[in-house]
């Protein structure tokens, strides 16, 4: 079986190359592997039917309880008769409905063919879920036929329609499906089967029964039953050939197949036989009424099927032995009269260009074999001897004669069947009339001739029907082990399909549908009067249309309502629920002020004056309107801040925290040069107040969130082994330190990933391409003409001041930075310049100190790598761009990468060595000047962490700094658009070159 | 548990000038606020740690109570520097809008406004579909007696085309838009 798939769909996945080379013949090639599947098949049926069922299990997820199980028993079997055998037949016929110009062969014949494998797929699982994978995959490639016509607006939207309708349902029975799986205990289709009756009966029927309403509700809408219903006749935008094989053998089978699979186990639960019956009978007799009112011959048929499976739904679901072998009976003989008279709707479409019985006329006269296969399929539709359709309705009248004994419903039920079976006769009369008829009035339809290789598989299929009606023993013999499921005991056998039963009930029934069915086809007139004098019955298509486009409304209604665009809304919104879920809770709750609260911390009452500070620095920073005075008054909260840590007893935080105060404030100017040095406050009136509402009771929400959260630990803190755990397994006396490289050494990991990822955005963000390690060293730029002013030309005392400048620059001979002499003179400052040599080495070599150190006393790889990143702001500040680049000879991206590598070195080459990740060992060594030494090898994780940090200084030193200095000094040139390897002073150096003579240092 | 009420009533005050920053349109004013609510935060860690103490520098004799915390405070470091990396990305931000759009400012997405203004028909889902009565329509014009003389138009993918022409274009679907027949066959 597996391999009978496997090959469906690896052909399918090849036919588009087929295609290309071979045209529309290649659908014979497609055709071939389900013909082979269905000889295979026949082959099989000793197999199946004398062991009950060959299965085959592979594992697929253990941990879901889900294999690849598929199980052919004598259901499963029948059914892929039906699915292979029509399927060969349709391929073949498509082989001569398109032509070879048609677009988008190769991917439908594909679909097709992936279609037959799905559904054997579908009637073979023998596994809930495997089951559903198989549906859901009927539905999408459903949904892709249906819509082959994929510049027809119909083709489109009926796709659509019968994806949304048929996965709406797919997805309540995937929840049915899970909740009887969960309480069988089993997703094994056959082992839920034998324990139904048990699980029906036990403490989880209300849950069992709620399954079967919602698997039920899935075969519903696959099957098209009422409400369903309208998407069927909808799929007929799709290509006839398709239209046959979705109607007669796979798709709308489906629910048909999940019905006759549950059936034997289920049809005792309360909600099975209200639905099943009353759904069926309202969908038959609805499609039945509808079909007579059509004037296309296809949606005559489509409408046909639609009662048709009603009418099976009824009988496949009644669940006795008799309507069981009545209903496979049926199943298969409308799939062989559908199959067959879909296909002569499509010769007839393809040869007269119409479907439309008001303008065909005459076809008869032109194509006699076509009309004939046409004849025995709609006969058989109608239940006339000695075909399949009056061998398997005759059954079925048997089984609902039977039923009506054992319920009170079951004469209105045999009434309904009878009504709806008269119906079917007539519009099967009334399908061959308006396709073959000689219609007075009508101009006779220009028939083309029919090939006999576009006939074959019409034919063959009608030719099955008369061997199934006269030699009905077969085929009885293929569903009684089915049907014997039913047999309780007690009862009788199912009893068998025969051509001759004798003069019974069932064969007076069949008699009154004859005439009835005749005396309506031939007062048809008199029925359209009536059909039109009823009025608009409620019309799901519309509901259908309505229902999608009220949803439509409201999902645009809500998205306008929410998603407004405005980031203020958007903050506005969450930060008030932000605040007034938790301030509700606890004005609810109610609880008293826990204890321990305290205004002045006894170690630290300092606390009061810098907290006074950081108060003010925030209000003045809100209040400012100056840009810079705004991130000044940040700065001072934010050094406040580090005030707080070391006063509460945190060097490492107030140290870290002054350095990247620093920093930030530097990155600050550099970037925000350019900008305008005002700052409107831009969203006034009435959104101030509701700022200051929010941002009032949000603060006061935290204070009182925090007071409670705080109070309501009653644990002993964890870090309390913190100290001893950082001396003995870490190794290490700042236990700060160790935490971060040792004991959370992974957060430190993931944070310094993200400083990298951070510092390649800012890049990113100012050079647009690349990363920018492309700045030229200092020997190749002409000395003075970096920032050269030139506005101030017309001032005498800038005049003066800047010819000074240029003097002294002149007059060094040795300069202090290595790039100090690129800067325009009036850039300079020599005292900046000197300081910055004297300190720079004084600064990293601290650094290095603070890494190293760090372990024991305050500092470790995020200090000594913003110290490094604070020596290298002072030598770009005071040498410019380039002296940077002398600075760091190596790229920012570079670094970052090394940091990077360095630190999962040090915590993968432990798990090397045998030990686990981040694991740190002590190294104890004597070194002739240091003396004995304890390395600890968490420190090369720390430097990987300085490492890191110092690129992320470099890149913002890079990028808000020597960028944007290029952006300023080349104001003509778009920003953005820069070439690599250009830059701005490159436009002056020829100029300067001449006036200069002095060489480089 | 020890509660300082010191420094939440700070993290409060900072908590409420960050909010009251971040509501504003200027990116600028957003950035400031977003740092001011990170040293809130950093704040309300720190009072999770209690009491002042001394800095968790290990010595034998000391016992773990008298040290100040040192868990949160590792945290913490973890957020300075995280809030720094955080910081120059936004102000990379600020830059490139101010260069590309010369504003520092936060625009409302014009795009979303559009999505609400979506009127509820829309021509795939609701425009009248026609009644077609056959895959091959063009060969429809025969049928009826019109246009087999092949001046009639008929339209055909869209375009209109001589029926004689367009009948001979027969093609299930409607596929009958491939590009040819018009340019190649006259």
């Amino acid at each position: 079986m597996i391999t009978v798939l496997a090959v469906h769909f690896a052909v399918a996945a090849v036919a588009p190359l087929l295609f290309r080379k071979f045209g529309r013949n290649s659908f014979f090639a497609l055709a071939a592997v389900p013909a082979a599947s269905f000889v295979w098949l026949l082959l099989q049926h000793d197999a199946v039917y004398t062991d009950g069922a060959i299965t085959e299990v592979v594992p697929w997820i253990p941990g879901l309880q889900l294999d690849l199980a598929f199980r052919m028993d004598a259901l499963a079997w029948v059914m892929s008769l039906l699915v292979l055998g029509v399927g060969a037949l349709v391929l073949v016929y498509c082989a001569r409905y398109f032509e070879n110009k048609d677009d988008y062969l190769g991917g439908f014949g594909a679909q097709l063919l992936a279609f037959a494998g799905a559904m054997f797929g579908l009637v073979t699982a023998d596994d809930l879920l495997l089951m559903f994978i198989f549906w859901e995959l009927t539905t999408v490639l459903s949904y892709l036929l249906i819509g082959y016509a994929r510049t027809r607006l119909s083709a489109r939207r009926s796709a659509l329609q019968a994806l949304v309708v048929t996965t709406a349902g797919g997805l309540a029975m995937l929840v049915g499906l899970i909740i009887l799986g969960a309480t069988a205990g089993t997703y094994r289709i056959q082992a839920i089967l034998d324990q139904a009756p048990a699980l029906v009966a036990g403490p989880a029927g209300g849950a069992v029964n709620a399954a079967v309403v919602l698997i039920l509700i899935g075969a519903i809408t696959k099957s098209a039953l009422v409400p369903f219903h309208f998407w069927l006749p909808g799929a007929m935008a799709a290509p006839t050939p398709v239209s046959a094989y979705l109607h007669a053998a796979a798709m709308v089978k489906a629910g048909i197949y999940l019905v006759a699979r549950l059936a034997p186990g289920f049809a005792e639960t309360p909600p099975w036989l209200p639905i099943v019956l009353g759904l069926g009978l309202a969908t038959m007799l609805v499609g039945g009424y509808r079909a007579l009112r059509q004037t296309d011959i296809k949606l005559i048929l489509a409408y046909g099927t639609v009662s048709q499976l009603g009418f099976m739904t009824m009988v496949v679901g009644l669940g006795t032995p008799e309507a069981a072998l009545a209903g496979l009976a049926f199943l298969l003989a409308h799939g062989l009269f559908k199959a067959t008279l879909f296909l002569v709707v499509g010769i007839i479409d393809h040869q007269a260009g119409t479907r439309d019985i008001r303008e065909l006329s005459g076809v008869y006269g032109s194509a006699r074999a076509l009309a004939i296969v046409a004849a025995i399929g709609a006969a058989s539709m109608a239940g006339v001897p000695p075909l399949a359709g009056y061998v398997a309705k005759e059954s079925v009248f048997e089984a609902f004669i039977e039923y009506t004994s054992a319920s009170g419903t079951g004469p209105w039920l045999l009434g309904g069947v009878v009504l709806g079976s008269i119906l079917t006769f007539a519009y099967s009369a009334r399908f061959m009339w308006g396709a073959f008829a000689f219609k007075p009035g009508v101009e006779p339809t220009d028939f083309k001739p029919v090939k006999p290789a576009f006939l074959a598989a019409p034919a063959i299929l009608s030719l099955l029907t008369v061997l199934y009606g006269l030699w009905p023993a077969p085929v009885d013999g293929w569903i009684q082990p089915y049907a014997e499921l039913f047999v309780d005991g007690s009862e009788s056998s199912p009893g068998h399909l025969a051509l001759w039963h004798g003069l019974t009930p069932a064969l007076g029934l069949t008699a009154v549908t004859f005439v009835l069915g005749l005396a309506m086809f031939y007062g048809r007139n008199a029925v359209a009067r009536l059909q039109a004098l009823v009025p608009g019955w409620i019309d799901s298509d519309r509901a259908y249309q309505n229902t999608i486009g009220a949803l439509d409304d409201t999902a645009v209604w809500i998205t306008g309502r929410t998603q407004r665009g405005s980031l203020f809304f958007y903050l506005s919104v969450i930060l008030t629920v932000a605040f007034v879920l938790p301030l509700t809770a606890l004005l609810l709750a109610n609880k008293p002020l826990p204890d321990g609260l305290y205004f002045i911390d006894p170690g630290a009452p300092l606390q009061l004056v810098a907290g006074a500070g950081i108060v003010i620095g925030a209000l003045a920073a809100v209040r400012a309107n100056k840009r810079f005075l705004a991130v000044l008054m940040v700065s001072v909260t934010g050094y406040g801040i580090a005030m707080m840590f070391a006063l509460q007893g945190a060097p490492d935080l107030a140290l870290t925290q002054m350095l990247v105060e620093t920093i930030i404030l530097v990155a600050f100017v550099l970037a925000m040069r350019s900008l305008p040095p005002g700052l409107r406050d831009r969203t006034g009136g009435k959104y101030r107040v509701i700022r200051v509402v929010i941002g009032l009771a949000f603060g006061v929400t935290m204070i009182f969130v925090a007071i409670y959260a705080l109070g309501a630990r009653v644990a002993t803190p964890v870090s309390l082994q913190f100290p001893q755990l950082a001396y003995e397994g870490g190794g290490g006396l700042n236990v700060v330190n160790v935490t971060l490289v040792d004991i959370r050494a992974w957060d430190t990991f993931g944070e310094i990933s993200v400083l990298a990822l951070a510092a390649t955005g800012v890049a990113s963000l100012i050079f647009v391409r690349g990363r920018g390690d492309r700045i030229r060293t200092s020997a190749t730029v002409a000395e003075g003409t970096v920032g050269r002013r030139t506005g101030a030309r017309g001032s005498t005392r800038d005049d003066a001041a800047l010819a000074m400048s240029r003097r002294f620059a002149a007059a060094t001979s040795d300069a202090w930075l290595v790039a100090g002499r690129t800067l325009a003179p009036e850039r300079r400052s020599i005292i900046f310049e000197v300081v910055t040599r004297l300190i720079f080495h004084s600064i990293i070599v601290f650094s290095l100190y603070l890494l190293l150190a760090g372990h024991n006393l305050p500092g470790g790889g995020f200090a000594g790598g913003l110290t490094a990143g604070l020596a290298l702001t002072i030598r770009y500040l005071a040498g410019g761009r380039f002296e940077l680049r002398e600075a760091t000879p190596v790229g920012a991206g570079t670094l970052l990468g090394i940091g990077l590598a360095t630190a999962a070195a040090a915590g993968m080459t432990p798990l090397l060595l045998g030990g686990q990740v981040f694991q740190s060992a002590i190294v104890e060594l004597w070194l002739p000047v240091f003396g004995d030494i304890k390395f600890v090898t968490s420190t090369i994780f720390d430097i990987g962490v300085y490492i890191v940090v110092v690129g992320l200084a470099l890149d913002v030193l890079r990028s808000l700094g020597a960028e944007i200095d290029e952006h300023f000094e080349e104001p003509a040139e778009p920003s953005e658009d820069e070439d690599s390897g250009r830059i701005p002073a490159e436009a002056t150096v020829e100029a300067d070159a001449e006036t200069t003579s002095k060489g480089r240092t | 548990m020890s509660v300082n009420l010191t420094l939440l009533a700070v993290m409060g005050a900072l908590y409420a000038c960050g909010i009251y920053l971040i509501l504003e349109r200027s990116l600028t004013r957003v950035l400031l606020g977003l740092m001011l609510l990170a040293n809130a935060t950093n704040l309300l860690i720190l009072a999770t740690g209690g009491y002042a103490g001394l800095a968790p520098i290990f010595d034998k004799d000391t016992p773990a109570e008298d040290y100040n915390d040192p868990l949160p405070q590792a945290l913490i470091l973890t957020s300075i520097v995280i809030s720094f990396a955080v910081t120059a990305f936004m102000l990379g931000i600020i830059y490139r809008t101010w260069v590309l759009a010369r504003q520092d400012e936060i625009q409302d997405d014009a795009e979303d406004r559009r999505v609400a203004e979506t009127p509820s028909f829309d021509a795939e889902d609701d425009s009248v579909i026609p009644v077609e009565t056959s895959e091959f329509p063009l060969a429809m014009v025969g049928s009826d007696g019109a246009g087999t003389n092949g001046t009639a138009a008929v339209m055909s993918g869209g375009r209109p085309m001589r029926a004689d022409k367009a009948a001979s274009e027969e093609q299930p679907g409607s596929l009958n838009v491939d590009p040819r027949p018009e340019g190649g066959e006259e």
